[in-house]
C-alpha cells in the first residue's frame, strides 16, 4: 500500500507508440498490494506488452475474480473495460462478454485460489471451449489475503512460512490446460520480464484459448526457504525451453539468432513468433511431447518455463459455433427479430 | 563499474545539484522545506550562515543554482530558488538573538579589509566573532560596495542593504573607515597588520574609444559610474532618447534605470546575438517587459554629434559565423550602416580591475599579461603570504555569491595564517546522512510531487513602477505563493540509498519508479551501462549510482539525472534495501564554524 499517487512526471525521453501513447498512459491506479509483490511485476509486464503491441486501451476488456491477483486489473490499463466478477467466475463472465462482443481483446486475470480451487471447473471449460482470450494465472502457491495457508497449487512437500509441510499434491495448471485443449500454453516467472512480456504479447494476439501460468512470489507469506514459489527457488530451478520474440507486421523486431537455432511460427493475425531454442529437442508444436517433457522435468524438481505449446492454426468458440461476423451486440432489431416469414422458413427446414 | 561509495560526501553532494552549483554551497532544499513549513526565521538563518546576505541575494543573485536545478530537467522550469530566499527574508521574525555574539576579548590579531563590499563583509563576519580586530577601508561614504552603488534601488531597497550589513557590523570588533580610499599598498603594509584582505572589486567601467567620443562626451556616460551616481542621488534625470551599448546585466540595469529617469525611447543595442548576451535571461525579460527593445548584431562605429552635442550612434550590421572549432566571428552583413538618434548614450560594455594603488615593487606578484595579482584559487592567498584577495578583485568580475564564497575561503586562510597553521590544508565540510523513515509509508519530508509550473513573482504596476527609481518593482512571493513554489522542490538532498545485501531483486522499485531511473542488469563499463538502462542515461554530467554484485550476478544501476526523490522505490521495497536518507552538508568556515 502506498499513500501518494505515482507522480505524473515521467522521463523526458519516454517514447510514444504509433497511437501517441507512452507506456505510462497504459498504467492504472497505484498498487495497493504488499511492497515487493510479484503481481506488480506482472502488471508492469502487461503494461509493457500492450504498449508495445500498440493496442488502443478501449479495445481491451480485463476481467478477474477474487484475490490478490484479481485486484491487479485496477493497477494497469486504467482506460480499458474492466469487470471484477465473483470468486472463480471470471471465465464464465468473460465467455459471455466474448460471445456478446467478439471484437474486444479479452484478458482474464486470476490467481491460484481463484482458478485452481473455487474456479477450477470454470477454468477447465473456458480452456476446452477455446474462448478467445489470454488467461493469466498469477500463481504464488499461497492464500496471501488470508495470511498464508497453502493453496491448491502449493507443491507437495513444500513448507509454509511457519514450517508446516504440505501433504496435498499440487495442481499443475499448465498440464491441465494442455490436456483440456488450450491452444497456447506458457509458463513464466514474475522476476523475468524479458521472458514474460513477449509471452503476454503472443498470448494477446493468439486466436483461441491462451493460458499463461506465471509464478509470482508472495513476498509476505511464500518467499522463504522451503517454499517452491520463492524468488530464490524459482531462479535456481528455472528451466526455460525457449526465448520468444514477437514480430508484429507493424513493428518488426530484429532477431539476432542464427537461423538453425530458432523456430518461426506465424499466427492467425500475421504476427510471427520467433522462438529461440534453449532446450535442444523441445518442439512447441507438439502437445503430447510437451506434456511428457513437463512431467519428466517436474519429477527432477525443475520448473519448466517458456512458450510450451502453440497451435498457430487454432480456432475459437465463435468459429465453432458459426456466429456471424458482426459482433452480436451490434446486431439491430431487424437482424435479431427477422419476423414470421423467417420463422416459418426455419420451421419448414426442420420438418 | 565500481560500486558507488556511500562514505564520502562528494557523491551525495553532487546529487543536490543546486547546492553543488552554489559557490557558497547553501543547503537549498533544507531551507526550502523550512519555508514550506512556515519556519521563515530558521530558513533565513540557514541562508545567513552560508551566504551572509539572504535578503540581498534573494533579489539580486545570479542564481547558478537555478540552471542546475533538477526540476528544470523534468519539466520546463527550475524552482524559483532565488526568490524563495527572499520569502524567508521578508517573513522572518527578529534574528538578532540568533547572530553570533561579539567576541568577549580580542585575540590580538589585526586585519585590514580593503573595500566594504560583499567579499570584505563576509571576511569580517567570519572573523569578528573569533576576536579579530578588523579595520575596513572604503572610498565611498556608505557600506556595501557594488551592492549599494551599482544595483539600482528599484531592484534592491536601501533598507535591505542597511539591515544585512548591520548584522555584520553589530558583531563588534570592527572599525569602519568609510571615505578613506587606500592609495598605497606599501603604506598599508607598513602599518603592520597581521593580515590584509583585498576586496576592492572591479571598479572600472570599460570605455568605447570611437570617433566622436570626445566631442560628444557630455552625453556619453560609463554605465557603472552613472549607476553609482544615480544610487547616491547625484543624477536624477536623463534624455528622452537613450541608447545603452552592451549586453550584460549592467546594461539591463542602465536601460531600466533610464526608463525611470525620463527616458521614454530607451534601446539596448548589442554586438552579439540576443541569445549569447551576457545578461541573465530573466534580466533581459524584465527589460523587455519595461518596453525596452534589444537590437542585436550591431557593432557601434561612431558617435554622431552637431555643435558639440550628441545626436546619435552609427552601427555596422553584422552576423555571426562559426569556424570549425565553434568559435564565433562577427562578420559584416553587407547591409548599409544604421544610424539611431539619441540624446544620451550609456556605455556598459564590461568592467575591469584596476590596481593603481598597488605599487609593482611592493612585493606582490602580478600576472602582467592580464594585469591581475597572482592569487591561489583555493586559499585566496597572494604571493605576499599575509595578503589575501577575494570577490571581483581576485579573478575579475563575477557576482555577489562568488564574492561571498571567496570571503569564506579567505577568512579560513586568514584565521589559519594568523594561528601559524598551513593555509593549504582546508577544513573538510561537515555532513550527515540520516534516514527519513517515520513509518511504513511516512517520511519526514513531503514526498508527494507537486505538478505546479513555476510561479511568476508579482510585479508592481508598470506605470507606477516606472515613475520612481527607488520604488521596488518586484513585490516578491507572498506566503501562499511562496508555499506553492516551495512545494515544487524535489528534495534532492533526501537521497535514495541502496543496501546491496538486503535486495531480493523483486523489481518492485523498477516497476514503480515514475522516471525509469532504476535498472537491474549485467555489470559493465560506464559507457556501456549508460546505453542499456531502462531509460538511456544521456546526461554525462549526472552520475550513475551502482550497487555491488547481487545474488543473480547482476548489479543495480540508478541514473541520478531525473530522479524525483519521491521515495516510491523505498515505499515499494519489501526488505528496506532502498531508504530515503537526508544528506546535509555544511561548509566549514573560519574557526570551525559551519554553514
Amino acid at each position: 500500500m502506498t499513500y501518494i499517487t505515482k507522480p505524473q512526471l515521467h522521463h523526458p525521453g519516454l517514447a510514444k507508440n504509433a497511437l501517441g501513447f507512452t507506456r505510462r498512459d497504459y498504467e492504472g491506479s497505484v498498487s495497493t498490494l504488499c511492497a515487493g509483490c510479484g503481481h506488480d511485476s506482472i502488471s508492469a509486464s502487461i503494461i509493457q506488452a500492450v504498449y508495445e503491441l500498440e493496442l488502443p486501451p478501449h479495445r481491451i476488456a480485463k476481467l478477474s475474480g477474487i484475490g490478490c491477483s484479481s485486484k491487479t486489473p485496477d493497477y494497469f490499463l486504467g482506460n480499458s473495460h474492466g469487470f471484477n466478477t465473483v470468486h472463480g467466475r471470471m471465465p464464465s463472465v468473460l465467455t459471455g462478454a466474448n460471445l456478446a462482443n467478439k471484437d474486444l481483446i479479452y484478458l482474464g486475470v486470476s490467481g491460484d485460489g481463484d482458478s485452481a480451487s473455487i474456479g477450477l471447473g470454470q477454468f477447465a471449460h473456458a480452456m476446452r471451449r477455446g474462448v478467445n482470450m489470454l488467461y493469466i494465472v498469477e500463481n504464488n502457491g499461497v492464500y496471501g489475503l488470508t495470511k498464508g495457508q497453502f493453496s491448491a497449487t502449493s507443491d507437495k512437500g513444500s513448507k509454509s512460512k511457519r514450517g508446516v509441510v504440505n501433504h496435498d499434491a499440487g495442481i499443475d495448471l499448465v498440464g491441465m490446460a494442455l490436456q483440456l485443449g488450450a491452444t497456447f500454453v506458457g509458463r513464466s516467472f514474475s522476476g523475468d520480464k524479458d521472458q514474460l512480456t513477449p509471452l503476454i504479447k503472443a498470448g494477446l494476439m493468439h486466436k483461441g484459448a491462451a493460458f499463461i501460468d506465471c509464478i509470482s512470489p508472495c513476498v509476505q507469506f511464500n518467499n522463504h526457504v522451503g517454499s517452491t514459489k520463492s524468488f530464490d527457488y524459482v531462479r535456481e530451478h528455472n528451466e526455460a525451453v525457449n526465448r520468444l520474440d514477437v514480430i508484429t507486421p507493424r513493428a518488426p523486431i530484429r532477431v539476432d539468432y542464427a537461423p538453425g537455432e530458432s523456430v518461426r511460427v506465424q499466427q492467425h493475425d500475421g504476427s510471427i513468433l520467433s522462438l529461440h531454442k534453449l532446450a535442444e529437442l523441445y518442439n512447441p508444436n507438439n502437445r503430447a511431447q510437451a506434456l511428457g517433457y513437463l512431467q519428466a522435468r517436474q519429477a527432477r524438481g525443475q520448473v519448466v518455463t517458456g512458450l510450451l505449446y502453440v497451435d498457430p492454426n487454432a480456432g475459437d468458440l465463435h468459429e465453432a459455433m458459426g456466429t456471424v461476423d458482426t459482433p452480436l451486440n451490434e446486431l439491430g432489431e431487424a437482424e435479431l427479430v427477422p419476423g414470421a416469414a423467417a420463422l416459418a422458413k426455419i420451421n419448414a427446414g426442420l420438418r | 563499474m565500481q560500486r558507488t561509495s556511500n562514505w564520502g560526501p562528494d557523491y551525495f553532494h553532487k546529487v543536490v545539484d543546486c547546492q553543488w552549483a552554489c559557490p557558497a554551497h547553501t543547503p537549498v532544499p533544507e531551507y526550502i522545506r523550512l519555508i514550506a513549513e512556515g519556519r521563515y526565521t530558521d530558513a533565513y538563518m540557514v541562508n545567513w550562515t552560508s551566504n551572509v546576505f539572504p535578503g540581498i541575494l534573494g533579489r539580486t543573485c545570479d542564481r547558478p543554482c537555478e540552471p542546475a536545478c533538477r526540476r528544470g530537467r523534468v519539466e520546463d522550469e527550475p524552482v524559483a530558488i532565488c526568490r524563495l530566499k527572499r520569502v524567508a527574508a521578508d517573513n522572518k521574525a527578529g534574528v538578532t538573538a540568533r547572530l553570533p555574539s561579539p567576541a568577549e576579548q580580542s585575540n590580538g590579531k589585526r586585519v585590514a579589509l580593503i573595500g566594504c563590499g560583499p567579499a570584505s563583509l563576509t571576511v569580517a563576519r567570519d572573523l569578528a566573532p573569533l576576536g579579530y580586530e578588523i579595520t575596513i577601508y572604503d572610498g565611498e561614504a556608505k557600506t556595501g560596495g557594488m551592492i549599494r552603488s551599482q544595483i539600482p534601488r528599484f531592484r534592491l531597497p536601501e533598507e535591505v542593504i542597511d539591515e544585512e550589513v548591520g548584522y555584520i557590523t553589530a558583531l563588534g570588533g570592527m572599525e569602519l573607515r568609510m571615505g578613506s580610499r587606500i592609495d598605497s599598498l606599501k603604506a598599508l603594509l607598513a602599518e603592520g597588520y597581521d593580515a590584509i584582505f583585498v576586496g576592492s572589486g572591479a571598479p572600472r567601467g570599460r570605455d568605447l574609444e570611437l570617433p566622436g567620443r570626445e566631442e560628444a562626451r557630455a552625453n556619453i556616460h560609463i554605465g557603472i559610474d552613472w549607476l553609482s551616481s544615480v544610487s547616491f542621488g547625484h543624477i536624477d534625470k536623463i534624455g528622452r532618447r537613450v541608447i545603452v551599448l552592451g549586453g550584460g546585466n549592467t546594461a539591463m540595469d542602465c536601460c531600466r534605470t533610464s526608463r525611470r529617469l525620463g527616458g521614454e525611447d530607451v534601446k539596448v543595442i548589442v554586438r552579439s546575438g540576443f541569445e549569447e548576451m551576457k545578461a541573465s535571461p530573466w534580466e533581459k525579460e524584465d527589460a523587455i517587459h519595461e518596453d525596452i527593445p534589444i537590437l542585436n548584431f550591431r557593432v557601434p562605429k561612431a558617435f554622431t554629434h552637431e555643435v558639440g552635442k550628441l545626436t546619435g550612434v552609427t552601427f555596422e550590421v553584422v552576423h555571426a559565423e562559426y569556424d570549425e572549432s565553434g568559435r564565433r566571428r562577427l562578420v559584416p552583413s553587407g547591409d548599409a550602416d544604421e544610424h539611431y538618434e539619441c540624446d544620451d548614450v550609456l556605455v556598459a560594455v564590461g568592467q575591469e580591475n584596476s590596481f593603481p594603488w598597488i605599487e609593482r615593487d611592493a612585493g606582490l606578484a602580478f600576472d602582467d599579461a592580464i594585469g591581475m595579482p597572482q592569487v591561489n584559487p583555493l586559499t585566496m592567498q597572494s604571493s605576499l603570504p599575509h595578503v589575501f584577495f577575494g570577490g571581483d578583485a581576485a579573478f575579475g568580475p563575477k557576482n555577489i555569491i562568488w564574492a561571498v564564497a571567496h570571503g569564506h575561503d579567505a577568512a579560513v586562510s586568514i584565521d589559519k595564517f594568523c594561528r601559524g597553521e598551513d593555509v593549504s590544508l582546508r577544513p573538510p565540510p561537515e555532513f550527515s546522512l540520516v534516514s527519513q523513515k517515520m513509518g511504513i509509508h511516512e517520511w519526514s519530508y513531503d514526498n508527494d510531487i507537486s505538478n505546479d509550473q513555476r510561479y511568476r513573482v508579482p510585479l508592481r504596476d508598470k506605470v507606477v513602477a516606472l515613475k520612481d527609481v527607488r520604488l521596488e518593482v518586484e513585490l516578491g512571493f507572498d506566503r501562499e505563493l511562496g508555499f506553492k513554489e516551495a512545494e515544487r522542490c524535489l528534495n534532492c538532498d533526501v537521497e535514495t540509498v541502496f543496501a546491496d545485501k538486503l535486495c531480493i531483486e523483486c523489481d518492485a522499485c523498477v516497476d514503480i519508479c515514475p522516471m525509469d531511473c532504476i535498472t537491474f542488469t549485467e555489470d559493465g563499463e560506464e559507457e556501456d551501462l549508460r546505453g542499456r538502462l531502462k531509460a538511456p542515461a544521456e546526461n554525462p554530467t549526472q552520475d550513475l549510482y551502482v550497487s555491488g554484485t547481487l545474488a543473480t550476478g547482476r548489479v543495480m544501476v540508478k541514473d541520478e539525472d531525473v530522479c524525483l526523490h519521491c521515495g516510491l522505490c523505498a515505499e515499494r521495497c519489501p526488505t528496506g534495501a532502498w531508504d530515503m536518507q537526508k544528506f546535509l552538508i555544511e561548509m566549514t568556515h573560519a574557526g570551525g564554524r559551519h554553514g
